[in-house]
């Protein structure tokens, strides 16, 4: 193999730094101990202190992990059962309930957000944290489709057939030979789901009732508010959050 | 085969059809009614008309879309398009070298640099975007550091400009490029690269004549991955960006939740949903052309 351009090598060490070099810097001043500027004025632990005695914060961030925990589960209670059905499903009308569950795959988000608001007003559905986690639910849902859908098309139905030959009932046939077979992609989808639903500001943005604040809606807000290096320290301790989840998939990944 | 064993089959075949279905109908009912009919009941607004103290009032009207001809609302559509196409355009050019050079290397360094590219886009969007605002205000980083250099006297007016949009869209959606543009490059036979090198290619014909015609699927995908969410961007804008950098997202924000009008915020969702529908439309169209091409050979 040819070794590759110089051009073509700093290009990419530019592109890397580009997308990590902000994210440095922000974790790095977290640790500053100026209260305004963006001057280097010692180290200091300061700022996560103050995170951790932010009642309003901390209260949020219990919000996020709430909806997070209840949509996911709600996704991939209903999205199991889904992916296995379309993937059973042939014939006339197969094409239409595809397009209509992928549905909120490939709508804006912005969309989304309104078009649930706009319902729940009109059903008269007071907005709350419920009305957060149905949201999420609703746009998390085809994601836990495509991903196991993904791993049924590889499983050998040859696997599933033997298992009713052998008089397997089809909870059994599910129980014994399916659900080990796809169990991976399912904590994947999971995974994936949560993060998304712990990250997502748009839709909970519509959604979300008086007092149903989330983290994403606080760091909005505290970002809107003027600036402190609060906001560092707590978006430091999100990429970690997101790196360990990352990490937490990849391990997964590799068994 | 014979024919009692093909009843059978088709028997067992019927029965795990009417299974399948049996599965999907609790997803598919959540779906409905909470994807499928919101976004009817958006529909139906966009056709009716605004309460004179906000909400809605059913009776049919086409106003709300005639007033999407105003010209203000047209330029916003307009620099919305503008800024989604050139967030595009800047994610390929700096995408795609990216993932050439992923692509080629060794595979244990491969599954690395992927895995870094992967964890931007795993980070909280918000926190993206805020580090940018720690960056470029008057106060911010690039400022300090700056004056600190004595590079400049007072500080530059960075944030809040179409600039800084342009830079948070490029950042925020640079990942959605890489991937699926990674996915082709990887996929081509090292050899057909060799042979154009051998042939004396040069780089620029290698790249126009060889790898966009292989890799054209992944472009494509690429730019409808980056194009859509850019299009519809609402945060990015409404951090980054100062009064004159408003886009569609933020203008149907501002309809629903400010102007409360709720008829006209629907007809400008509609819209959006048209514009992004239709590019989805055309990426498909040119998959199956592709996939066609491909099998006529």
């Amino acid at each position: 193999m040819r070794k590759q351009g110089l051009w073509l090598q700093g290009i990419s060490g530019l592109g890397m730094a580009f997308l990590y070099l902000p994210i440095i810097v922000l974790v790095l001043f977290s640790f500053n101990a100026s209260r305004l500027s963006a001057m280097w004025q010692g180290f200091s632990w300061h700022w996560y202190g103050v995170l951790w005695h932010d009642e309003a914060l901390l209260a949020a961030a219990a919000n996020s992990l709430w909806v997070a925990v209840l949509s996911t589960s709600l996704v991939v209670l209903l999205g199991v059962p889904a992916a296995m059905g379309l993937e059973r499903l042939r014939g006339r009308g197969k094409q239409a309930l595809d397009t209509i569950m992928l549905l909120p795959l490939v709508l804006p988000e912005v969309m989304m957000g309104v078009a649930l608001l706009l319902f729940f007003v009109m059903i008269q559905w007071p907005l709350s944290l419920a009305t957060v986690v149905i949201g999420h639910a609703a746009f998390n849902l085809p994601v836990v489709i495509v991903m196991v859908r993904a791993r049924l098309q590889k499983l050998d139905p040859r696997l599933e057939e033997a298992a009713s030959d052998l008089g397997a009932s089809a909870w059994q046939t599910f129980y014994r030979v399916t659900w080990p077979l796809v169990r991976p992609a399912v904590l994947g989808a999971a995974l994936l789901a949560f993060t998304i639903s712990l990250d997502d500001f748009i839709v909970t943005f519509f959604v979300a009732g008086p007092g149903a604040t989330t983290l994403p809606l606080k760091v909005y807000s505290m970002i809107k508010s003027g600036l402190s290096p609060e906001i560092n320290a707590l978006s430091s301790v999100l990429v970690l959050a997101s790196m360990g989840l990352v990490g937490l998939s990849l391990v997964h990944q590799r068994r | 085969m014979n024919q009692s064993s093909l009843s059978v089959e088709s028997a067992v075949g019927s029965r795990s059809r009417f299974a399948g279905f049996r599965l999907l109908v609790p997803g598919l009912l959540w779906t409905i009614v909470f994807c499928l009919l919101p976004m009817i009941v958006v529909l139906a607004v966009s056709f009716a008309t605004r309460g004179t103290y906000g909400g809605v009032v059913w009776e049919f009207s086409l106003d709300n879309y005639r007033d999407l001809l105003h010209p203000l609302y047209g330029r916003i559509f307009v620099q919305s398009l503008l800024m989604a196409g050139m967030t595009t355009g800047l994610c390929l050019a700096l995408g795609f070298p990216l993932a050439y050079y992923i692509a080629r290397l060794p595979p244990r360094r491969q599954a690395l640099w992927l895995v870094l590219i992967m964890i931007p886009f795993w980070t909280n969007f918000l926190v993206r975007t805020y580090a940018w605002i720690f960056i470029l205000r008057t106060e911010g980083l690039l400022n300090t550091v700056l004056m600190q250099l004595h590079m400049i006297s007072t500080p530059l007016d960075l944030l809040y400009s179409n600039q800084a949009v342009l830079l948070g869209l490029v950042y925020g959606y640079l990942p959605f490029m890489v991937l699926p543009l990674y996915a082709a490059i990887e996929r081509i036979d090292p050899a057909l690269i060799e042979a154009a090198w051998d042939l004396y290619a040069d780089r620029w014909s290698l790249f126009r004549r060889v790898l966009i015609p292989l890799t054209k699927p992944g472009i494509i995908a690429g730019c409808v991955l980056v194009f859509i969410p850019s299009l519809g961007s609402f945060l990015t804008p409404d951090l980054l960006g100062g009064a004159r950098s408003m886009m569609v997202g933020n203008l149907i924000q501002h309809e629903y939740l400010v102007a409360r009008d709720w008829p006209l915020g629907s007809a400008l969702s509609i819209l959006l949903m048209l514009i992004v529908m239709g590019s989805l439309l055309g990426y498909f169209n040119a998959q199956s052309r592709q996939a066609g091409e491909r099998g006529e050979r």
